[in-house]
């Protein structure tokens, strides 16, 4: 994190938190629930909710003074957040407050992408979709449409479209971002790591990070589980080009070339393999092919890695033995975001198989086997066949992608092939940031006849909708029920604090309404959510008032490790830890991990590399007030030496290049020692150029911009990003 | 009579600021401004770096070179804790306790008075930890009565290795840094 000193920032006027009216024309469906606000309760009123500022979903309490909102805690009971949010949720009030949200459905009335609407009523939103809807099913089939959403929040509106007779989602969450992580462990282990992650940090005694950058990046229960194993003194070994603030915490830092992870892991399990540091038994047990991976992995020394990875054998040595001091609680962290060169899903091969070397999975300080809170769902009636195969994947392209692919889905609406596809429905996912190549997808956008985007804010992919519909935050709505697979079982709910400050709705009720249009109102059979919710939670013994008193309830106690109860069982073809892959071997890949060089930059180019700060979540919190107060824009990490040579001053605002010719926005130099010569570093998110976003126009680079090129994962169609070069261009 | 301190783990804190978030909110503070802030000091040359992260914020000093610049009496020693607080009612907005401050810690609220951290004194004397002690997701900060040995932010600074902020200041600062 930048040092910061209140002095800097900038006074922007006009606008003060806690001011933002609520003024709202409610529809009578959600009216009722906020009476509270309306008649501005005096006092204190503590409501229990769950947080939107990330996918993570934890508990919190918001508070209200006198009306008005004032705060958002960590609800205590809430085994994800244990009563204490991250940066972003504490900032939660900053997303109603945010005078750039989007206020009233918007039609585009010039080309796409001008950004030139007009305000309409939902009805004519609406019956503007529906109507195109129609015509679309009858040219060319329901599946010509797609969906596009992350998080919760696109439960309602998957149903609708289900409905409507389509089964194209995707979520970049895959493609572009833990699919590699997940297909490698379901190679291996037959099973996903899963969001929220099944890694047990608190208990782990060896801890090895491999670019994750824990404490920046802020996925909550991961960073307070990482806070205590930094006090029980754990031996952390991190591996990051970068010095994370991770690294600073760490008893080894190993600062790798890029692109070379796949070298040291090799060479870590040469060397536990060679001296037998790992657990026989376990292996024995559970193992599959481990004599054909252990005859492979011999030639893959540390004085073999050594130039590639540029770390010292000694140290590789070194840190394999810690590990394997501390096995099975030693692991080896999986990462989230792994889509970096292409291999990645090797990669994250590579990573499961060192971790089952420690005997980890299943193991206490390893991965648990998470347990959830069951709730049926709601009887509705059955969704039309599907005529046709999903288009994101033909002919299983990609053999071992276990999730749909967006980056497929734009294919095949460049390509018309396997099918074309007409219609895009995006909900809260910026896809000009999220997928690589930011040219295909407005290509992609060209050849609909109808493009609908579901937010909260104009991100730069509303800016080339035809019809924009405008969400309240989740401090405004009830949405789908929460239970995360995770150590306990809980679930929380999600309900209305305050009135949504303009015409937004909530994603059920456009979801609802939508359908109604499109004459599937029979697969809305509840009037309202309450409805809906009180249903469920009548089935399970609860009742909907009972659920928004307390926020959360706590299921059964279940088993989470091996040791208490868990059969080990593995979903692999061979029913084992499958050391060499016969899967992969029968489909033309490695059926042991290999590794190959990545392109280097050329002279006077450095690997663009990008990550997370606390305080923002991808592409869609720099306008929110309080948490742009903690960081208004990003800057680009440069080494001393580099910066020296090439004349490079701290804060000097600069633009950087790519190999392909592309220019960023003006960006801020931080020279620094916590870089390797050889890559830059960004903070990924900033740089919007949406002209209705603004607040956050024009504030720092996009690194989405620069990746121009991307390397496609061929076991499951995730894109390495990690493949552009920039160089620096001293305009200001 | 107690005076209250706080102990910060710099091997713990992350840095990502939700201290200063909670602050914000708790205390509405106004856009553009903070009362307390995040300093990464680092050391070193790659790939031989230290970094030290510190949660910053008014030191609650025992020798108060803002209080006793202050012409009017706004700026004083608040009997609860020995906590430094300015009176907004009596506070004319000279600016003389910003220069005074050697940790740049007072700003002027648009409202025109002195404004800075208060140690959440209106929630401490409920018997609740301040806002950023209690949001701090990694448990790295401590509050508590300095002259109390048996409280946990003494048995802290006896215990652990630790350094205050510019100490040749001769303020005799009272957040003290776990190094
Ligand atoms: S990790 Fe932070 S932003 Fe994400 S849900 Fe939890 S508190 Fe909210
Ligand atoms: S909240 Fe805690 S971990 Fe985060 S910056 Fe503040 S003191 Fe450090
Ligand atoms: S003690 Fe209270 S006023 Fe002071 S920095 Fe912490 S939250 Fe802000």
């Amino acid at each position: 994190m930048n040092s910061i000193s209140r002095r800097k920032f900038l006074k922007i006027s006009g606008f003060t938190i806690g001011a933002a009216a609520a003024v709202s024309t409610l529809s009578p469906m959600i009216k009722g629930a906020n009476k509270f606000n309306k008649e501005k309760v005096k006092g204190i009123q503590k409501i229990p909710t769950y947080c939107d500022l990330c996918f993570w979903k934890c508990g919190a309490v918001a508070y209200l003074k006198d009306g008005e909102l004032w705060k958002i805690e960590g609800n205590p009971e809430d085994p994800l957040s244990k009563g204490r949010l991250c940066p972003r949720g504490s900032g939660g009030i900053g997303a109603h407050s945010d005078p750039d949200r989007l206020r009233s459905p918007l039609i585009r009335t010039r080309n796409r992408g001008e950004e030139i609407w007009k305000e309409v009523t939902w009805d004519e939103a609406l019956d503007y979709i529906a109507e195109k809807m129609n015509k679309i099913k009858t040219e060319y089939g329901p599946e010509a449409v797609a969906f596009f959403a992350h998080g919760i929040g696109g439960t309602f509106l998957k149903h609708t479209l289900n409905a409507y007779g389509t089964q194209n989602f995707a979520a970049p969450s895959f493609a572009q971002c833990r699919g590699p992580r997940d297909v490698g462990f379901e190679l291996t282990f037959g099973e996903a790591i899963g969001s929220p992650e099944r890694t047990d940090i608190e208990n782990s005694k060896c801890l090895v990070l491999l670019g994750s950058h824990l404490g920046e990046n802020m996925h909550n229960s991961q960073v307070q589980e990482f806070a205590n194993a930094v006090q029980k003194d754990a031996a952390i070994i991190v591996v990051d080009p970068r010095f994370s603030v991770a690294a600073s915490k760490a008893k080894y830092y190993l600062a790798i070339k890029p692109g070379t992870d796949i070298a040291l892991l090799l060479a870590w399990m040469n060397v536990i393999v060679s001296e037998k540091l790992y657990d026989v038994d376990y292996i024995n047990k559970f193992g599959f092919g481990f004599e054909q991976f252990a005859a492979e992995i011999s030639q893959y020394t540390p004085e073999w890695a050594y130039p590639e990875t540029g770390i010292d054998p000694e140290l590789i040595r070194t840190t394999a033995r810690v590990m394997s001091q501390y096995k099975p609680a030693t692991l080896i962290h999986p990462g989230r975001h792994t889509t970096w060169y292409g291999d990645d899903s090797q990669r994250s091969r590579a990573v499961a198989l060192l971790n089952a070397l420690m005997g980890s999975w299943g193991r206490k300080g390893g991965f648990f086997f998470p347990t959830k809170f069951a709730v049926p769902g709601y009887p509705y009636p059955a969704y039309p066949e599907p005529i046709k195969p999903k288009v994101d994947n033909p002919d299983k392209k990609y053999p071992f992608a276990s999730e749909e692919i967006t980056t497929g889905i734009r294919d095949a609406t460049i390509t018309g092939k396997p099918y074309p596809i007409k219609s895009w429905f995006v909900y809260a996912t910026n896809l000009i940031h999220a997928l690589p190549n930011e040219d295909e997808t407005i290509k992609a956008i060209q050849n609909l006849d109808l493009m609908v985007v579901v937010d909260v804010i104009p991100s730069e992919i509303a800016g080339w909708a035809d019809v924009v519909l405008p969400e309240s935050v989740y401090l405004e709505r009830y949405d789908e029920l929460h239970s995360s697979p995770f150590k306990e079982q809980f679930l929380g709910i999600r309900q209305p604090v305050i009135d949504a400050p303009g015409d937004q709705k909530p994603n059920w009720w456009i979801a609802k309404k939508l359908a109604e249009k499109l004459g599937l109102g029979n697969y809305y059979p509840w009037n309202n959510i309450e409805e809906y919710l009180d249903f469920r939670l009548k089935k399970i013994g609860l009742s909907l008032d009972e659920l928004k008193k307390k926020g959360i309830v706590h299921g059964n106690k279940a088993p989470i490790y091996f040791e208490d109860g868990i059969a080990p069982e593995f979903g692999t073809p061979s029913g084992k830890i499958e050391f060499y892959s016969p899967q992969l071997a029968a489909a033309g890949f490695d059926p042991v991990p290999k590794y190959k060089r990545p392109d280097q930059p050329p002279a006077g180019y450095f690997r663009l590399l990008f990550g997370r700060a606390p305080v923002h979540t991808f592409s869609r919190t720099q306008s929110n007030r309080i948490l742009m107060d903690m960081m208004e824009e990003n800057e680009v990490w440069v080494n001393a030496d580099i910066a020296n040579r090439y004349g490079l001053k701290n804060a000097q605002h600069i633009r950087l290049k790519n190999q392909d010719g592309v220019v960023s926005n003006k960006i801020k130099v931080k020279i620094t020692e916590r870089i390797r010569t050889d890559c830059v570093y960004m903070v990924h998110g900033f740089g919007h150029n949406s002209k209705m976003l603004k607040s956050a126009f024009g504030k720092g680079a996009s690194d989405a911009q620069l990746v121009t090129k991307y390397v496609t994962d061929p076991l499951m169609g995730g894109t390495g990003m990690n493949v552009n070069f920039v160089t620096f261009e001293m305009e200001a | 009579m107690a005076r209250y301190g706080m102990v910060i783990d710099t091997k713990k804190c992350v840095g990502c600021m939700d201290c200063v978030v909670a602050c914000k909110t708790e205390n509405n503070v106004p856009e553009g401004h903070n009362r307390d802030w995040i300093v990464t000091v680092v050391n070193g040359k790659f790939p031989s770096v230290n970094l030290e992260i510190q949660s910053q914020r008014c030191n609650h000093c025992d020798n108060t070179p803002c209080v006793a610049c202050c012409p009017t009496g706004a700026s004083h020693i608040h009997e609860v804790g020995n906590v430094v607080l300015v009176e907004h009612n009596m506070c004319i907005g000279c600016k003389a306790c910003l220069a005074a401050c050697p940790y740049d810690a007072r700003f002027i609220n648009p409202e025109g008075y002195a404004d800075k951290c208060t140690f959440c004194i209106h929630r401490v004397e409920k018997g609740e930890l301040p806002a950023c002690v209690s949001v701090c997701p990694t448990h790295c900060m401590y509050f508590g009565d300095l002259d109390d040995p048996n409280s946990e932010v003494s048995k802290l600074i006896s215990s652990r290795k630790n350094h205050q902020l510019i100490p040749e200041a001769g303020t005799s600062p009272r957040i003290f840094y776990l190094t």
